[in-house]
């Protein structure tokens, strides 16, 4: 029992901070994913370059490497962050930069059609994207964004390697203390397994929620 | 000094130039524990999508639920686990072995949905015209399902190629010599972080930007209606 408990309770611990890294990247994350998203559609060069320099830097360079130059290569030129500040700010830029892929081509997905619809009636720009383009690619959003909320969870273990006492440190110190690698690593295997399939979970709700909400909308529209 | 070469501190520039080569050394590393990862997924991954399609759930189910937890669980958790648990059994690997294999085993995960998806978007009609036919399970397979399911198939591959390239600098915690370790030391040794790592960043982008380029050509060359087995 007092083994069970030498085992758990470090990992438990763990398990908290993994999962402040992963909600709180997530959230942020998918605010980038819209606002480069969107930006790399825009009419604006400059809006639309950045929004392309930022996708490609952070789809192009490993998670790792983008990690560890915001914490240790950051410092050097005068700008010192908080381990969790560093490993929240890289996992955000990298799964927005995965995301924004994604917002592109669910809008890009949304027929002609409904584009000209919204002219033909006399919409602004903005209140087509908000009101008619935005709400239907939403929905063809949500099952790669699910992908992108595991794959998140599971980058967060990098942290560990910039000293964060995430789930994977965890692991680290419990083998130390019990002198056992097999308990530690497979206990903490499957608590990221169990939190992979609560967020999954947690995404085909809210996928279920904004279909219903998407639908009512057009029900309304039609009456 | 790394690897018999000396580098140079006097300014940023010099010492960039100092490290490049050295850097080239790690991406060498880098790309060969790509190549070994990502062959070890193309098979295992083949392995793992055969045996779910078994009709026994005694064995499809089981190869299911691994195939899962493989693909939901972090690499550098299963990396760790290889390393520090397969000595226990005795059996001792060196560094690059082991992180090949952690590469290899995580996205076979990910090769065994595509090989699954590809075969599955082949038509219905397309196995009635051959039972019609009457052709053979086996032949079914080599002369009717794999050569359409196969332009389907590369194009997800290459694209996980790609990403694993960028996977492979998690190997650096277990010691490995590729690029990022080695920025890591060179910045241990001088306290100069902020060129080496930014030159790795810059490495990667090129290496991924090219792969990624080769990827499209491979994939506009595929002919969309299959590719006939010999």
């Amino acid at each position: 029992m007092d083994d069970l408990q030498q085992l758990l309770t470090p990992l438990l611990r763990g398990t908290v901070v993994t999962v402040q890294l992963a909600v709180l990247s997530t959230l942020f994350g998918g605010i980038l994913s819209f606002a480069a998203g969107i930006g790399k559609l825009s009419d604006n060069w400059l809006i639309r370059g950045l929004s392309v320099i930022y996708i490609e830097i952070f789809r192009g360079t490993s998670l790792l490497v983008q990690m560890f130059w915001l914490f240790f290569a950051l410092p050097l030129i005068g700008v010192s962050l908080d381990p969790f500040v560093a490993g929240v700010a890289a996992l955000s830029l990298n799964i927005g930069a995965y995301g924004a892929e994604v917002v592109r081509g669910a809008i890009q997905a949304v027929p002609v059609g409904q584009y000209e619809a919204a002219t033909a009636v006399n919409f602004t720009r903005r209140y087509t994207l908000w009101n008619v383009v935005l709400p239907q690619a939403l929905v063809e959003m949500m099952p790669p964004f699910g992908n992108l909320v595991v794959q998140n969870l599971k980058d967060t273990a990098l942290v560990s390697l910039i000293t964060l006492t995430d789930l994977t440190f965890a692991a680290q110190t419990v083998r130390n203390l019990t002198h056992e690698s097999i308990p530690a690593f497979t206990a903490t295997l499957v608590i990221y397994f169990i939190l992979a399939m609560i967020f999954l979970a947690g995404m085909r709700w809210l996928e279920r929620v904004i279909a219903r909400r998407v639908g009512v909308a057009h029900e309304r529209a039609r009456g | 000094m790394l690897f018999g070469i000396e580098w140079d501190t006097s300014t940023n520039l010099t010492f960039a130039i100092s490290i490049l080569p050295i850097l080239l050394r790690g991406l060498w590393v880098t790309l060969q524990a790509t190549v070994l990862g990502f062959a070890i997924a193309l098979v295992f991954g083949l392995v793992l999508a055969l045996l779910r399609m078994v009709p026994l759930k005694v064995i499809s189910w089981p190869v299911g639920f691994f195939t899962e937890f493989v693909k939901n669980t972090p690499l550098l958790v299963q990396l760790y686990f290889l390393y520090f648990v397969l000595p226990d059994f005795g059996i001792v690997f060196p560094a690059f072995l082991t992180g090949a294999i952690a590469l290899g085993l995580q996205y076979s995960g990910y090769t065994a949905e595509v090989y699954r998806a590809g075969i599955e978007a082949v038509p219905r009609g397309q196995w009635s015209a051959a039972t019609a036919l009457n052709m053979p399970t086996v032949l079914t397979y080599r002369h009717v399902v794999i050569p359409q399911a196969i332009p389907r198939i590369v194009p997800a591959l290459g694209n996980y190629l790609v990403s694993m390239l960028k996977d492979t600098a998690i190997l650096s915690a277990v010691t490995v010599m590729e690029m990022l370790n080695v920025a890591n030391i060179i910045g241990d040794r001088t306290f100069r972080y902020f060129v080496p790592l930014t030159m790795v960043g810059g490495l990667f982008l090129v290496v991924t930007l090219i792969s990624s380029f080769l990827v499209r050509i491979v994939e506009a060359r595929l002919p969309k209606d299959g590719i006939p087995l010999r």
